[in-house]
């Protein structure tokens, strides 16, 4: 058994996209190591061009490693890899022959405090992952703000320092998610960049900006084209960086049609507007935890509708000056006007609502802004609280209900699932637009 | 009803706590919300400073088993919370199929019901024991 030889994940993103490939990537994790390896095995084998996961569990996610370890030993079923309760070494026989150069690993997990994950990864021989001090701590449970930003500084200087010799480590931040949906695309925006700063900040080299599908494709090319503009004008030179997009994270359709429609249209997204990586979601999402089969399928649907896409839209990285880019631009700048440290800069943002997560209910966050969707199906700010920018001023002052707010949520899946979305065109055929939602 | 709503210990969702905090005061009940990964300390702490009426957990991770069976038995072990109603709602495994046996092993530790995703079922639940508590 050796080391994983090397596998530098935004190299093999960037030589993919230098040959007109979309990477594609399943959330993949099982607690037992046997079928964790016959997960990345089938992934590596898919017809596609594929990176691997290993998908922590959320006993190790929330850090009770104990929980974790006892699950292990009353051999019950976990939500994903308890990687470190397993030993370096079975992690190493897991990835052993599977990730290498062509077929790197990374690891995904949602932590607020990810020391133990970044030791874990880095004892095995993995040098990816991601998440981030707001994107995995806001919308994800109840560490203190500050705290995160603590531990993710840490976290960050021993993947950068940590990794096997020669390696470029990579981190990839979560904030184009938050809570997957009703989130309007600026602030995802602004939080990705936010976060890859902080990540080259404390000795990362190469990252990747992330953005959730949300739900409107003009809005969302939009989006993407802004973060690419914004990622060139505020990284550092010296910095690789790709930009990865998730399939949408919100309600997900319950027909089967319907959710490869939703995934082949994040594919087309994904290539129309640059982005290198893709991390997928399948037929099962609306029901369970997916089965290897399903994620194998989804991620070969996506490559065939990412193959079929044809070249990118002329200059990707051009076109990004629009709403969001200037909503983004603001409150990146707004951030980093606080404090030259972004450590101390991203915990006042938050406390004095100049960022503020709509429906994040941390008690960190401030929990005045509001977004809806619109009657055309962009996302847009009902409220913007305490953030330097506005709210739309055609956003209905009606209360929000549980019903309006199922709506809203249901409102991408109910597109999908409907039978008069038959082209599973991204411009074309909406149907009629869902009662507003604030 | 004064509801204390909350996620379980290890799930980070929150949609589903946002969501049943509109449906729950819709209702007419009062909530008071823990948020999402509520450990089972927390959870005691909450309803000793709370005094709900009824405690409402929610779980769609696929360790709601796991999870709820913790909380009830902590709440149970608190004489206080002894005859506290608990109901737990939302998914129990991973498997997307509710297990009966996890189902009675959650009971018999003290959990008064177990409703998946029936909010037909948690709306009559908290009725009952809104029309008990209702002076004779």
């Amino acid at each position: 058994m050796t080391a994983a030889p090397a596998a530098d994940f935004g190299r093999f993103v960037a030589a993919s996209a230098a040959a007109g490939r979309l990477v594609v990537q399943p959330r993949m994790g099982f607690g037992d190591p046997a079928r964790m390896r016959a997960g990345l095995a089938r992934t590596r084998a898919a017809t596609a061009h594929t990176a691997g996961t290993l998908t922590v569990d959320s006993y190790t996610r929330v850090g009770d490693l104990a929980a974790a370890r006892a699950a292990v030993a009353d051999g019950a079923r976990l939500n994903g890899y308890p990687i470190a309760a397993h030993s370096p070494a079975t992690t190493r026989t897991v990835l052993d022959g599977l990730c290498d150069a062509d077929f790197p690993v990374q690891v995904r997990h949602g932590s607020a405090r990810p020391l133990a994950i970044v030791r874990a990864l880095t004892a095995a021989g993995l040098d990816a992952t991601e998440g981030g001090p707001v994107s995995y701590c806001l919308p994800y449970g109840r560490t203190p703000l500050r705290e995160s930003v603590t531990a993710w500084a840490r976290a960050c200087e021993l993947l950068s320092t940590g990794a096997r010799p020669g390696a470029v480590p990579h981190l990839e931040s979560f904030g184009g998610c938050l809570l997957g949906q009703l989130c309007p695309p600026g602030l995802l925006v602004a939080t990705s960049v936010l976060e890859c700063l902080f990540f080259a900040r404390f000795g990362l080299r190469s990252v990747s900006l992330s953005y959730a599908q949300q739900t409107d494709p003009a809005q969302d090319e939009e989006a993407l084209r802004a973060l690419h503009r914004l990622a060139a004008e505020f990284l550092p030179a010296d910095v690789d960086h790709h930009v990865v997009l998730y399939t949408y994270m919100g309600v997900y359709p319950r027909t089967e049609q319907g959710a490869t429609r939703l995934l082949e249209a994040s594919a087309r997204l994904a290539v129309r507007s640059g982005a290198g990586r893709l991390i997928v979601k399948t037929t099962a999402e609306a029901h369970r935890i997916p089965t290897v089969e399903e994620n194998v399928r989804a991620l070969e649907t996506a490559a065939a509708a990412a193959a079929l896409a044809g070249p990118p839209a002329p200059g990707p990285t051009t076109g990004g000056d629009g709403e969001v880019y200037e909503e983004a631009r603001t409150l990146i700048e707004t951030v980093l006007g606080l404090h030259p440290d972004l450590a101390r800069a991203l915990p006042a943002a938050f406390e004095r609502g100049l960022l503020d997560v709509p429906f994040c209910l941390h008690p960190d966050n401030a929990g005045r802004s509001l977004g809806f969707v619109d009657p055309g199906g962009r996302l847009r700010w009902a409220r913007t609280g305490a953030m330097p920018i506005r709210p739309d001023a055609a956003a209905d002052a009606a209360p929000l209900t549980s019903a309006g707010l199922l709506t809203a949520l249901h409102h991408v899946a109910d597109r999908y699932d409907s039978p008069r979305h038959r082209d599973g065109g991204d411009d074309h055929d909406r149907p009629q637009a869902a009662a507003l939602a604030v | 009803m004064k509801i204390l709503l909350s996620g379980t210990a290890s799930d980070s969702h929150t949609w589903n706590l946002v969501y049943l905090r509109l449906f729950l005061e819709e209702q007419g009940h009062e909530v008071v919300g823990l948020g999402p990964c509520a450990p089972a300390e927390l959870l005691v702490a909450g309803c000793l400073r709370h005094a709900p009426d009824a405690v409402v957990l929610s779980s769609v991770n696929g360790h709601g088993y796991r999870d709820g069976l913790a909380a009830v038995r902590r709440l149970r072990a608190e004489p206080a919370l002894a005859a506290l109603p608990v109901v737990l709602g939302g998914k129990l495994g991973v498997a997307g199929l509710r297990q009966e046996a996890d189902v009675a092993r959650l009971t018999e530790a003290g959990c008064d019901a177990v409703l998946g995703e029936d909010l037909d079922a948690l709306r009559e639940f908290l009725a009952a024991r809104a029309r008990r508590e209702v002076p004779a």
